[in-house]
């Protein structure tokens, strides 16, 4: 008797905080949302002030650091979780990466000032910008690759191997595919924070968009609209409807987010199930 | 004529020694059944014989194994070819997460087979040669996973006819299985051993009794005794060997 009470009353529990998870949720999209979205004109994008050029520059950005992060993260997840011998090394490693993972964004910001804006001489740019917010994101990219590689059965590796598949082989056709979910979820993770953070890009990208529509060039200053909506709110221009541009900013921002996830996952979903087979269990 | 020969094997897990100084012949399609308590190096036995076991680390092999004549443990034995001539069914069945067919496809695409018509081919036959073909025809594009456990163990056993082995390693592939599957993997056994040579690990002497034909017992990494299976369970040479069959240990 006294078991069924205490599982009812966990189930009650764990349905109550889920309903909260999905009420707060709710609360924030209308909120911000309901707020920013009656903002989002074309004035808002192509006006005087408008934020055409973070918006691009938040992409532009946000590629660049996968470029230089996704390569190297993945590649060091996939070896610390399929290749590398178990020692004080690889521990060391491991321990390092686990540090990094947790040292507070604008410490990475301060670094990446020291090392590109001041050393290399680059000034602000979309390029140290990138590359710090990289920097930021690697540590947990490694991460996530070699837990998602990990939690993959070993018996799918054994009978592989055991197939006369090599260890490439087998990381290509049945690790990384069983694993993408996992590894989808950390990119997913990390895009988010480049899209989002803040501390880091104002050392290294600056407060200044290109004059240039869609400019390209990695060298020029790169204000994101995150740091977009920071500048707006903490230092507001005399003459500016500077609550309006936050608004729509935020709004901006939350659906990008929202966007960038569903373009990932859907085609993720897709591969799973073509690799599955039709009614996966 | 002797499928593979095995000479004064040794090995190691670090310093603790899993495998004396074993020496075994297999003949070509026999059915060789490893009995003995659990924990008495079976297993590691078997993954000897398709070189998994030397992918732990820790792991030292001394000795010989020979198939076909070829040491395989000389330097510059291509490990690939071996496993494709000596498959392995584990304990527990281990389909892919693919669909019916792309598990059975796995093999031979990974040795190069790229030819659909081929493909579906070799994936008709290795179905049919497991007895599943009947059972699965209709779903092979669905999820292996979907499968029964017995219908999952013979997936993998088709999956494994797929690349054209010669030898085919069992280590218990019906000890995670209902008696109705297990049957069904007996029967195949004895179909399946016209074309292969057959190493079975099983924990079950009636098992063992009624697949193979000779019987080999193992007992704390020494090979007690092997003989033809009925008169290894009727009239043991060994000691040991009698006291495990009659029951009173292990
Ligand atoms: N990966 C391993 N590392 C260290 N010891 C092992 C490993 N695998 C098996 N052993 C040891 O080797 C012995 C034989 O194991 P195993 O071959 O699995 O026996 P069986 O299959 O007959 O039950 C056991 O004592 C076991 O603890
Ligand atoms: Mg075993």
């Amino acid at each position: 008797m006294k078991a069924h009470q205490a599982d009812r009353f966990a189930t009650i529990m764990l349905w109550i905080g889920s309903l909260a998870i999905v009420a707060i949720l709710i609360a924030f999209l209308t909120l911000i949302l309901g707020r920013g979205l009656p903002h989002l004109t074309s004035e808002f994008f192509n006006g005087p002030d408008g934020v055409r050029g973070q918006l691009f520059n938040s992409f532009y950005i946000l590629f660049l650091s996968l470029v230089l992060s996704l390569p190297v993260g993945l590649g060091a997840g996939i070896y610390m979780a399929e290749y590398a011998p178990k020692n004080k090394f690889t521990d060391l490693i491991r321990l390092s990466t686990e540090s990094l993972a947790s040292v507070p964004s604008i410490v990475f910001g301060l670094f990446g000032m020291i090392v590109f804006v001041n050393m290399f001489g680059l000034g602000f740019t979309i390029l140290g910008g990138s590359a710090t917010l990289a920097l930021l994101n690697l540590p947990i990219l490694v991460r996530v690759t070699e837990e998602s590689l990990r939690a993959v059965p070993r018996s799918y590796r054994e009978a592989s191997l055991a197939l006369g598949a090599t260890m490439w082989q087998t990381l290509r056709k049945v690790i990384l595919p069983t694993a993408l979910p996992g590894l989808i979820t950390g990119i997913t993770l990390v895009a988010g924070r480049a899209l989002g953070e803040t501390a880091i890009l104002i050392f290294t990208a600056g407060m200044n968009v290109s004059r240039i529509p869609f400019d390209v060039n990695p060298l020029a200053a790169g204000e994101t609209l995150a740091v977009h909506l920071f500048a707006v709110k903490s230092n507001p221009l005399p003459g500016t409807n500077a609550d309006q541009i936050a608004d729509g900013t935020a709004a901006l921002l939350i659906i990008m987010v929202i966007v960038f996830n569903i373009c990932l996952t859907l085609p993720s979903r897709w591969l799973q199930r073509r690799q599955l087979g039709r009614n996966k269990v | 004529m002797d499928k593979i020969v095995v000479n004064k094997l040794d090995l190691f897990y670090g310093d603790q020694q899993a495998l004396n100084n074993i020496g075994i012949a297999m003949k070509e399609r026999s059915v060789t059944a490893l009995i003995g308590p659990s924990g008495c190096g079976k297993s590691t036995f078997l993954r000897t014989l398709n070189r998994m076991q030397d992918l732990i680390p820790s792991v030292k092999i001394m000795g010989q194994v020979k198939i076909d004549g070829q040491d395989i443990y000389a330097a510059g034995t291509d490990v690939v070819l071996l496993r494709k001539k000596v498959g392995m069914v584990f304990q527990n069945p281990n389909p892919f997460p693919k669909s019916v067919f792309e598990n059975v496809a796995y093999g031979p695409r990974i040795h190069g087979e790229t030819d659909k018509k081929k493909l579906s081919e070799i994936v008709e036959t290795s179905l049919k040669d497991a007895a599943l073909w009947n059972e699965v025809k209709d779903r092979l594009h669905e999820s292996a996973l979907g499968l029964s456990g017995g219908q999952q163990q013979r997936l993998c056993i088709a999956r494994l006819l797929a690349v054209g082995p010669e030898i085919l390693l069992m280590d218990e592939p019906t000890s995670a299985l209902d008696p109705i599957s297990t049957m069904k993997i007996e029967e195949l056994i004895s179909e399946l051993k016209d074309k292969y040579t057959i190493i079975i690990v099983t924990h079950n002497m009636h098992q063992a009794s009624r697949v193979s034909d000779r019987t080999a017992f193992f007992l704390s990494g020494d090979l007690i005794e092997e003989d033809v299976t009925s008169v290894l369970f009727t009239r043991p040479a060994k000691k040991k060997t009698e006291d495990y069959i009659s029951g009173r240990f292990g």
